[in-house]
């Protein structure tokens, strides 16, 4: 299996990476750790002319503490490194969903940022960036650099609101504070690839006397569902957090998960399977998290 | 590259798509899937192949003597990867239960075995090499993390620090 013909540029700085991309041409890809494109381009699913190589990029590797006590985590942090740090893998959700993809090899290579920004509609680690209200920096020669929620970050299969000029450069995982996650998914036994992935995170009501929208009755002041593998893209589920903070158990909220959603159907899963299968792990996940608040 | 052009054919093309695991060598020192590099990612940096783990051919490396004590290969055809996995977690953890082992090769197949005499040959291999530190990789992996900034002349210069373990190595440029 080899690629179609590309060109091959490898940036010596994110500033040359940006230039390079500055014309917003689509059909030149920005390759990282290069897990999931490089695979691609094999089975000649995708295509791209150029591949902008920022793998050698310094300025988007590292993990630091930042001053708000969040996290701010280079787009090249390979999931190996990540699974090395413990500021990571105190966010409950992110030590359980990266050590559930791909295996050792791919965890060596494969970074975070290039995975978000593949956006593989069944990624782990989109519902758990989702949960814990990851935010992510794009950057552009022309514009400078915005910020952009992930729940705005997921738009479509394989495609993320990051446009063709612009570079994924950090990603900002809040602190967990008095919250806890949790990230529980049915993995396809072949693939790997989640049937159903959800990611639960919960701050209890009177732990955060901050937090809005919360009535007195309601057990949770914080409820945030990340869900991947399900809809066209990994989403969260509002409607879902909407009842709990409105004091709906979440045994009987959380049936409404995959509303609204284009459910995925293929050999392995139908719809209504799927769906199902969304409802359980979303029930695991949540005890899952509300278990670690105790 | 490696198979045609450097002719080390330890290194098999199983899949080509990520998933077998035989084609697994170590890039700066981590094990990864070789089909899924490309050779120009891997310039001025470390590529050990499972040649390297007995370069005269005669004396086997005490992982690989482990396959052959304990049937950890039939048809042979994923063992290199399973040794290159292998070593990766050996070299983090040179006591590993039976669970990291499995979670070591999950990235590995084998159609042959039923992998349980894989994850005993790795088990004791690990403890034939914690009784011969000299011939771990941990130490060499210490001094092989990748340079961004290295050429290729910089990468012999690497390679020539393991000298007395017989390491081979070949930078990838290209």
């Amino acid at each position: 299996m080899i690629p179609a013909n590309f060109a091959y540029s490898r940036a010596q700085t994110l500033d040359e990476a940006l230039e390079l991309l500055a014309g917003a041409d689509p059909s030149i890809r920005v390759l990282a750790g290069g897990q999931s494109l490089i695979p691609l381009m094999k089975l000649r699913l995708a295509r791209p002319e150029r591949l902008v190589d920022v793998g050698r990029l310094d300025e988007l590797r590292g993990i630091r503490d930042r001053s708000d006590g969040s996290l701010a985590i280079g787009p090249l942090a390979t999931w190996a490194e990540l699974l090395a740090d413990e500021r990571v893998l105190s966010h409950g959700a992110l030590a359980d969903a990266i050590p559930m993809i791909g295996d050792v090899q791919v965890r060596n290579l494969g970074t975070i940022g290039g995975s978000l920004a593949h956006a593989d509609p069944a990624s782990d680690i989109a519902a758990a960036a989702l949960a814990l209200e990851l935010e992510l920096v794009a950057k552009s020669a022309a514009r400078g650099e915005r910020s952009i929620a992930a729940r705005e970050f997921f738009v479509g299969p394989f495609e993320t609101s990051v446009e063709p000029d612009e570079i994924v450069t950090e990603l900002r995982l809040p602190a967990p504070g008095s919250s806890a996650s949790a990230y529980r998914a049915l993995p396809q036994p072949a693939s790997g690839y989640p049937t159903a992935g959800v990611a639960v995170a919960l701050v209890r009501a009177g732990a955060a006397p901050g937090r809005s929208g919360m009535e007195a009755s309601a057990a949770w002041a914080g409820c945030t569902i990340g869900v991947t593998g399900v809809g066209e893209h990994p989403y969260r589920a509002l409607d879902v957090e909407r009842a709990v903070l409105d004091g709906t158990a979440f045994r009987g909220a959380v049936q409404a998960i995959a509303r609204g959603q284009r459910v995925a159907a293929d050999v392995h899963a139908d719809r209504e399977y799927r769906s199902a299968m969304a409802v359980i792990m979303a029930r695991r996940a949540f005890e899952a998290a509300a278990a670690r608040l105790d | 590259m490696l198979r045609e052009d450097l002719d080390l054919t330890g290194a098999k093309v199983g899949c080509d798509t990520s998933q077998c695991g035989t084609c697994t060598v170590h890039l700066g020192g981590a094990a990864v899937k070789s089909c899924t590099v490309l050779a120009v990612q891997a310039d001025g940096s470390t590529v050990r192949t499972v040649e390297d783990l007995a370069p005269d051919f005669e004396h086997l490396h005490p992982l690989q003597a482990a396959f052959v004590e304990h049937h950890g290969l039939q048809c042979g055809f994923c063992t290199p990867g399973m040794l290159l996995s292998a070593l990766d977690l050996l070299a983090r953890s040179p006591d590993p239960t039976d669970d990291e082992i499995r979670t070591a090769i999950h990235g590995n197949f084998c159609r042959c075995t039923g992998y349980q005499s894989i994850v005993d040959s790795i088990r004791e291999g690990g403890r034939q090499m914690r009784g011969q530190r000299a011939r771990s990789w941990s130490d060499a992996r210490a001094a092989a993390t990748p340079d961004p900034g290295a050429d290729a002349g910089a990468a012999g210069a690497v390679a020539s620090d393991d000298a007395d373990a017989g390491v081979r190595s070949a930078p990838t440029t290209r």
